[in-house]
């Protein structure tokens, strides 16, 4: 991330450390993870410890410290999903694009991820594909979800 | 700015305004866009709008999208006001028949409506067995309001308990309300609300600034009431809020929060333009509805934490720190965000507020058990959004009086079990709650209940398991997700529960040993015993209920090496029976490649090659594929 940009992103939340959550969150929306070099800059920049930057970016679930590919697929691991088969659509999708929950393909493709739960406990089990809700899935549907993604 | 409204009497005669610009008969389409846009409810508003506009009649009907209408089982849901016609699974293809037919012509598209166990169509909500046995009060509106218009709020009625609660009443006055309706906090621990606010109250605060917070991130996973409070009803929390900030912080300095989770972004959203329009309309921000009052709110998003739920954790996370909770010797009521006095409720507890002063004391304590005059622990008021998950037929939002039996909320309401299995549990409750079995069903369901059977109310969530859950990965499932979240602060948390978890992992491969289930008990009371906060405090719940409500199945594992419901992996074979007729779908699907069979003839599996994936046993059409 260029400095005049991570100045704004600091700027617009008043350079006020209590916000360095949000801070984080916004440089992650707009590189899709948090690179060493800008989080080194970020607490340059607010005179902060690098350590506490880097204390929040791995506290919370929602940072990812490695690079994440094209498409991000996240596998919800909520309870009623759960009960509902999730982890063997984990299982599946593991096996199909040959990469384990938390990493991403060699090819830079596909991320795989897992998370606590949505809020979606209703259509269980579910999986977001780059933002887009699917409910109800299982090994058959999710293929046919990811098939473009595969195929590119 | 032009649409302040300068007074309380203002607010009235704003609100007649709009009713008398309004013509209650106009048609109005509320598609649900909360939960059901993963059923693609948004392709559904683009259809009507297309066909309305087509048909040149965009100016005639109006289009609400809507927050959650409970029923996500049935979606996606759209009503159709002001007759209230409930149709559920829409499908685009559909739109152009409601336009036709029912907006038109005021007749019914029957292939739309529920139909009840007889086949009878329910043309309303309160037709359908999944809403007639609910007690429909915080969730009312969410099917009547566009979440992102003030002003349908107001015509509702909305921000008249605020007018009356600065007009009519004091702060002190107010607290005792609160105390007095022994509304407990909706959060989890059932912490009486008023007794809250009167300590934060007189708690002393040299320069006046008291924080006024609410919780909105709902960690417990099954549970997602808050989200859909939020996303459907906004200004129903920030009344509630505007309200506890006059009671608690008046005169003073009342500063608000709202903590909403990351996962939720629609959330997020929506209560960002709530909080814009409250302040364009003078009912948030300086000198509120001209009283002379002043508060405002700011939202801060969560960054993925479990343990954020826990209040010091989340105030700590909105000092900008990491979630990490402290002891509470000093309360948060005297000292909490930035070591000032902090009143902290949750989302469901604050949108209770509005109601309590609309409809007065005696409606609310006349709602739900026991007794709380004199003792605000004394019993559970009020209503309670419980989320229906699991293995249950109609799963959504369920909100029901305090005091409903599980057996009404599961089979009345939830119509029973998916498939017509057998009924085994309901965990309830979240990570810190526990599995309740069938001898429970007939239990009531308040906070004092939940607690005494070992379990809790939590959120709200209700995860029903059929006797193909095994309840010792359930336990397993939740001890790993604590193992997750543990902020990692005390150590009895951070390696007590990884020790839980490698015992309860060896069990389910099949490594259980005699001794395991004390082991486990002792090291769960350690945990339990020795940690700081509630989610090490409370972790070994959903372990320790079901040791003691399934104790055989923990027995069957470590003794026989088997798991009756047919779930860990290392205790289950697949095998294929004579139901196979051949059509090699298996074969085909098979990751390992280790099904081998003629066309037409009986298959089988290479029991040294299988990973016991049951991706066969998914695809197979025929019930061929046998577990044991």
């Amino acid at each position: 991330m260029d400095d005049a940009k991570l100045k704004s992103i600091i700027e617009k939340h008043d350079r006020d450390p209590a916000n360095l959550l949000a801070i984080l969150m916004d440089i992650q929306k707009e590189e899709r993870w948090l690179p060493k070099e800008t989080l080194k800059a970020l607490a340059a920049e607010m005179n902060l410890p690098l350590a506490r930057v880097y204390a929040l970016a791995t506290f919370f679930a929602a940072f990812s410290l490695k690079p994440r590919g094209k498409h991000l697929c996240t596998v919800c691991m909520g309870t009623a999903c759960h009960v509902r088969g999730a982890p063997r659509l984990v299982d599946h999708i593991q096996r199909e694009f040959d990469v384990l929950a938390g990493n991403t393909t060699a090819d830079m493709k596909l991320t795989l991820e897992t998370v606590n739960c949505v809020g979606a406990c209703a259509l269980g089990p579910l999986v977001i594909v780059d933002g887009e809700y699917h409910g109800n899935m299982n090994a058959g549907k999710m293929d046919r979800v990811l098939k473009p993604i595969k195929q590119e | 700015m032009a649409n302040r409204i300068k007074s309380v009497s203002d607010l009235e005669v704003y609100r007649k305004k709009l009713l008398a610009a309004r013509d209650p008969k106009r048609k109005t389409v509320a598609i649900c866009t909360s939960g059901c846009t993963a059923y693609g409810s948004m392709k559904l508003n683009t259809a009507f709008r297309e066909e309305l506009r087509r048909r040149g009649l965009e100016q005639k009907i109006d289009i609400k999208l809507t927050g959650c209408h409970g029923y996500c089982e049935r979606g996606p849901l759209v009503v159709i006001h002001p007759a209230g016609i409930f149709y559920q699974r829409v499908k685009v293809e559909d739109v152009p028949q409601i336009i036709e037919r029912t907006l038109l012509k005021d007749e019914l598209v029957e292939s739309l409506l529920f139909k009840d166990a007889d086949g009878k169509p329910c043309p309303h909500e309160d037709d359908v067995p999944f809403y007639k046995h609910q007690m429909r009060v915080l969730l009312a509106n969410n099917s009547r309001l566009d979440p992102t218009s003030l002003d349908d709020y107001i015509a509702l009625g909305g921000y008249q308990s605020l007018a009356k609660a600065l007009s009519k009443h004091t702060p002190e006055a107010l607290v005792k309300l609160i105390k007095d309706s022994g509304l407990r906090g909706r959060g989890g621990g059932g912490f009486p609300a008023g007794v809250k606010w009167e300590s934060c109250r007189k708690a002393p605060s040299a320069d006046g600034v008291r924080y006024i917070i609410c919780n909105a991130d709902e960690g417990d996973p099954g549970a997602f009431m808050d989200r859909a409070v939020m996303e459907g009803n906004p200004h129903l929390v920030l009344e509630g809020m505007i309200i506890g900030a006059f009671a608690i912080g008046h005169p003073g300095d009342p500063r608000g929060y709202i903590y909403i989770r990351n996962e939720y972004p629609l959330a997020v959203e929506r209560v960002g333009i709530a909080l814009q329009q409250a302040r364009e309309y003078g009912l948030l921000g300086k000198d509120i509805l001209g009283t002379g009052f002043s508060f405002d709110i700011k939202v801060n998003k969560g960054g993925g934490a479990f343990v954020c739920g826990e209040s010091t954790a989340l105030m700590a996370s909105i000092e900008g720190d990491v979630g990490e909770p402290r002891a509470k010797h000093i309360h948060t009521v005297e000292q909490g965000l930035y070591d000032k006095p902090t009143n902290l409720n949750n989302v469901e507890t604050w949108a209770n507020v509005p109601l309590i002063l609309e409809r007065g004391l005696e409606w609310f304590t006349g709602i739900g058990t026991g007794d709380v005059k004199d003792n605000p622990w004394g019993g559970s008021k009020g209503t309670k959004i419980f989320a229906l998950v699991g293995k249950v037929n109609n799963t959504g939002l369920v909100e029901v009086p305090m005091g409903a039996s599980l057996r009404d909320i599961i089979f009345k309401i939830g119509g029973g079990i998916i498939g017509g299995k057998k009924f085994k549990a309901v965990q309830t409750g979240g990570p810190s709650g526990g599995c309740l079995p069938d001898s429970l069903l007939d239990m009531t369901v308040d906070f004092d209940k939940l607690s005494e059977a070992g379990s809790m109310m939590g959120s709200g969530g209700m995860i029903v398991m059929d006797e193909s859950t095994c309840m010792v990965d359930v336990a397993r499932y939740f001890l790993h997700f604590l193992a997750e979240e543990s902020c990692g602060k005390c150590v009895t948390c951070r390696e007590g529960l990884v020790q839980l978890c490698v015992i309860v992992d060896r069990i389910c491969a099949g490594q259980g040993k005699a001794g395991d289930l004390e082991l486990l008990e002792e090291l769960g009371n350690t945990v339990a015993d020795a940690s700081l906060c509630a989610l090490g405090q409370t972790a070994p719940n959903p372990l320790r209920s079901t040791i003691r409500y399934f104790r055989e199945e923990y027995e069957r594992h470590i003794r026989d090496k088997r798991c009756p419901a047919k779930v860990c992996k290392a205790l289950i074979t697949f095998s294929i029976n004579d139901k196979c007729t051949g059509c090699t779908i298996c074969a085909k699907k098979c990751p390992q490649s280790c099904i081998s069979g003629e066309k037409k003839k009986l298959h089988t599996i290479d029991q040294s090659k299988c990973i016991k994936c049951g991706v066969c046993n998914d695809v197979c059409n025929f019930d061929a594929v046998s577990v044991e």
